[in-house]
């Protein structure tokens, strides 16, 4: 087991302890503090499968933006120090059966079709390439779906605006 | 630089998938279910840049849907929470429970 | 065939100007609707005049050839059956288009005088050129089926201009009347022209000729096979179709909806109901002639139906006094002539029937069309219909009487005028084929000639009326000029239309044809026209005692004509006792109670369920998502299975 091996299993651990942490705590700052963490390590497992430009994006979208959003409207909603409530025994009774045979019958596929796949293939991504792929409009070209997300991500600015915009009591 | 079985990473994403959905599921808190929200969506991007780098070596598909994944992630955030807060202001609670008043 | 391809302006023209008219007839005034309808009636009849003379004159030397101007198919149901829209044009169809504008032209000039003032003029002049659309269109149509178009859209227009004054009872009473009558003959039509189509293989007019005619041909010899209560596909399809062509005509015993309809405007009437719409039933058969030529039993069921018709409408004509009634049983008696006409006729070289027909059809158009615009002159001028209001009125309105006994003379078969040419023609083709039709042909031109010049007489002469009438007529004398143009060139046209060889032009197998003309035959007819002239100028010249002692010495005979033979009472008695006696209430228990039950009972189910299964839409979120996942899980277990 070489040492970026042992990296990757603690980094996964890390993010499933933190997932289970983020869904299962009762306080909800630090829900979303164990969110950031969570996070975070998917972002080193960005890092650690040679993709450090989609590492840095989710550093910087999740981390810098989603998650002070979130604590924002934390802020916004809830009394500091409130617990949430403890949800009820049939739902969690429900929600972990389907959950967990969710993840018995994908992973069960996902054996059942045990994909061939080279451990060392290795072939660095230099920005130059994203770069090139992702304003091109020949083959393997993404012009078109990068600029229908930014005019998504415009109509979502001017919406959240206009949603939470405060309208007069009349 | 990880040599890994490709499985491996699939079953840290979809367990993540599922711990996501579980708390989509249990939480009632508006603001939590959009945190597990978030969860699922990182174990879509972990799966797509694992099979992106087994599968398709020297491709930026997977890349590229990644990066498309959490633009929209964004945009769906920042959405919700304006919703969340018209919500809140209007009903004085985000607990989903309480808020049916759309039924029959 | 290109160069006809102008002759499509005959049909936009018109119905440009019913849009133009029909939608703006709140926006523009009655008489610059008159002044567009005319106008455009115009440009049709100047078209159609200049497509005759290029088409006769183009062939002039051979055969006068069908030319399919435009033919589009329209609805294709499959390889072999379809439905085509297009003109064709044949010597019947030029000849046709010619009669339809130039009465229509006159009729919309006559109409800009006769209704002035009326303040829904501009919906009258879209009435009229719509039905002018459809009637150029049925006449130019290359097939059954857009025939039948065409043909329901006349039936149309007709019930529109009839119950044009719709706050009379008896005119929209009169127009129920004319469409349920013709509808009930166009259920016949429509099936004949099913089993037509069926046993033809083809719903074109060429087609179906050229298929049924030939003995040999396998569509001929499935259709004469097969039968139904021992009567072959064929006639019982020949013998639907004459329905619809009856009831359109007026022939008995579907004649009860024309003198009704006399309600709607005179200058409809004269259109409609006497040179156009009503000889459709005749153009239909002549259209399918050669078809009806191979059937005797449907042939002698046309001669026999127009016989008894002329003859039973010429009686009962003699005893009305209402001069469109009048007017509209003596339209419905020469309607009877172009059926036995036809009837009688033979192909080819004995085509004198079918060329007789068409001739008739023609001239009438011209005098009947006079009649009734004289007619409505008289109607203006005396605000009645009756009989018994006119009199006298030759020194009033001499023009008018000049015109009206000029077609007197022309219907009543007189040489030199018009009619005299064409009806001759018609009893010599009948007495070659059947005495029988022959005399009674030769004895309706008498009646004809009769009740025509009492109705003249009554109107013009017969000096003992409105002199006691508490308000005096007014100073006016004649028509406008609008009114009087028209009647002058219908005139022109009465006179010297007899003239026009068309024995040359419009035949049985397009060929021209040799006629003979028969000194005797003729003096025959000529006598017994005059001896009804002489009989009414007796009569009705001078008022006298002798007409109501007649009708008294008759007694019951009298009384039964005058009540035209019950045939409207009869009717009636059968509408009451069978369909709402027996019917109706048959009808009213199943639609109460198995259809709307039907109804009741799937809106109760449909209620009851939805009221079970409304809980679902709880208004919990977290209820819809759990539901929601299960049902993605068990999709994707069913693809992992499948």
């Amino acid at each position: 087991m070489t040492i970026a091996n042992f990296i990757f299993y603690l980094v996964s651990s890390m993010i499933l302890v933190f997932g289970v942490l983020t869904i299962s705590t009762r306080q909800l700052f630090r829900s979303a503090i164990y969110l950031l963490f969570s996070l975070i390590n998917v972002a080193a497992l960005f890092f650690l499968m040679d993709n450090e430009f989609l590492a840095a994006v989710q550093v910087v979208v999740y981390v810098g933006g989603i998650i002070v959003l979130i604590l924002f409207s934390l802020f916004l909603t809830q009394q500091a120090g409130l617990k949430l409530p403890l949800p009820g025994l049939g739902r969690s009774m429900m929600a972990g059966l389907l959950s967990f045979f969710g993840f018995v019958l994908l992973f069960s596929l996902l054996l059942a079709a045990s994909p061939e796949a080279d451990e060392n293939s290795f072939s660095a991504i230099t920005m130059k390439e994203i770069g090139f792929g992702l304003l091109n409009f020949g083959k393997n070209g993404y012009v078109l779906p990068f600029e229908v997300v930014s005019i998504l991500l415009l109509a979502a600015m001017i919406g959240a605006i206009a949603i939470a915009f405060k309208t007069k009591k009349e | 630089m990880i040599s890994v079985p490709v499985t491996h990473i699939l079953f840290v994403s979809f367990a993540l998938f599922f711990i996501g959905a579980y708390g989509f599921f249990t939480r009632r808190n508006m603001i939590t279910m959009l945190m597990a929200v978030e969860l699922m969506l990182n174990a879509v991007n972990i799966n797509f840049i694992a099979f992106n780098r087994y599968l398709y070596p020297g491709q930026l598909e997977g890349l590229f849907f990644s990066i498309f994944i959490i633009t929209i992630a964004a945009a769906e955030a920042a959405v919700a929470i304006a919703i969340i807060i018209n919500i809140y202001r209007r009903f004085k609670t985000i607990d989903s429970d309480d808020i049916d008043s759309l039924k029959f | 065939m290109e160069g006809y391809s102008y002759i499509i302006w005959i049909l936009i023209l018109p119905l440009l100007t019913f849009l133009v008219t029909g939608l703006g007839s709140r926006k523009i005034s009655p008489t610059l609707a008159g002044i567009i309808g005319t106008t455009s009636m115009g440009i049709c009849a100047l078209l159609s005049i200049y497509t005759a003379g290029s088409y006769f004159g183009y062939y002039s030397n051979g055969v006068y050839p069908s030319l399919k101007v435009f033919d589009l198919p329209w609805l294709s149901f499959t390889e072999n059956l379809s439905i085509h829209l297009g003109m064709v044009l044949d010597p019947i169809s030029v000849m046709m288009l010619v009669v339809v504008t130039l009465v229509s032209f006159m009729v919309h000039l006559y109409s800009i005088g006769y209704l002035h003032g009326e303040s829904r003029g501009g919906v009258y002049f879209s009435y009229l050129s719509l039905f002018s659309f459809s009637m150029l269109g049925l006449v130019v149509s290359t097939n059954l089926f857009q025939m039948y178009i065409f043909w329901e859209l006349v039936g149309v227009s007709s019930f529109l201009l009839i119950g044009y004054y719709f706050t009379k009872p008896s005119a929209v009473a009169a127009s129920k009347k004319a469409f349920i009558v013709t509808r009930f003959a166009d259920f016949g039509f429509l099936v004949g022209i099913l089993i037509m189509g069926y046993v033809g293989g083809s719903f074109e007019f060429d087609a179906i000729i050229s298929r049924l005619t030939n003995p040999e041909s396998p569509e001929f010899l499935t259709a004469t096979g097969a039968g139904f209560l021992g009567i072959s596909l064929l006639t019982w399809s020949l013998v639907l179709i004459f329905m619809g062509g009856a009831g359109k005509s007026a022939m008995f015993p579907l004649h009860i909806w024309l003198p009704d309809a006399m309600e709607g405007p005179t200058p409809v009437s004269a259109l409609i109901h006497a040179a156009t719409m009503v000889v459709a039933g005749v153009f239909l058969v002549a259209r399918l002639f050669p078809v009806f030529f191979q059937v005797p039993v449907a042939l002698d069921l046309v001669a026999w139906v127009g016989a008894l018709s002329a003859l039973f409408a010429a009686i009962i004509a003699c005893t009305q006094t209402d001069i469109k009634r009048i007017l509209a049983y003596s339209t419905m008696s020469q309607i009877g002539y172009m059926m036995f006409g036809l009837g009688v006729s033979g192909m080819g070289e004995a085509g004198l029937g079918y060329m007789g027909s068409m001739f008739h059809l023609f001239t009438h158009a011209m005098f009947k069309a006079l009649l009734f615009l004289g007619a409505g002159a008289v109607i203006h001028y005396v605000h009645s219909n009756e009989v018994s209001d006119m009199g006298a009125l030759r020194k009033k309105m001499p023009v008018t009487g000049l015109l009206f006994l000029l077609a007197c003379l022309s219907i009543s078969g007189i040489p030199p005028f018009s009619g005299f040419f064409s009806k001759e023609e018609i009893l010599t083709a009948a007495l070659m084929k059947n005495p029988v039709v022959y005399g009674i042909g030769l004895f309706t031109a008498g009646l004809t000639a009769f009740y025509m010049f009492r109705l003249y007489y009554l109107i013009f002469w017969h000096n003992k009326p409105y002199h006691d009438k508490p308000s005096p007529l007014p100073r006016k004398k004649e028509a406008p000029l609008t009114m009087m143009v028209p009647m002058i060139l219908l005139g022109f046209a009465t006179l010297v239309s007899g003239f026009f060889p068309f024995n040359n032009f419009v035949t049985s197998d397009g060929k021209p044809l040799e006629i003979t003309f028969h000194a005797d035959l003729s003096a025959i007819a000529i006598g017994v026209s005059l001896t009804g002239i002489a009989l009414a100028s007796v009569f009705y010249l001078r008022p006298g005692p002798w007409p109501d002692k007649i009708a008294t010495a008759l007694g019951g005979f009298f009384t039964t004509v005058y009540r035209k033979f019950y045939i409207d009472e009869i009717y009636t008695l059968v509408a009451k006792k069978f369909i709402i006696g027996t019917v109706s209430p048959v009808a009213n228990w199943f639609d109460r109670n198995v259809v709307d039950g039907l109804m009741n009972f799937t809106g109760t189910v449909m209620g009851v369920f939805s009221d079970s299964i409304k809980v679902w839409q709880s208004g919990k979120i977290h209820g819809y998502l759990l539901w929601f996942f299960a049902g993605s899980m068990i999709v994707l277990i069913l693809m992992f299975i499948l």
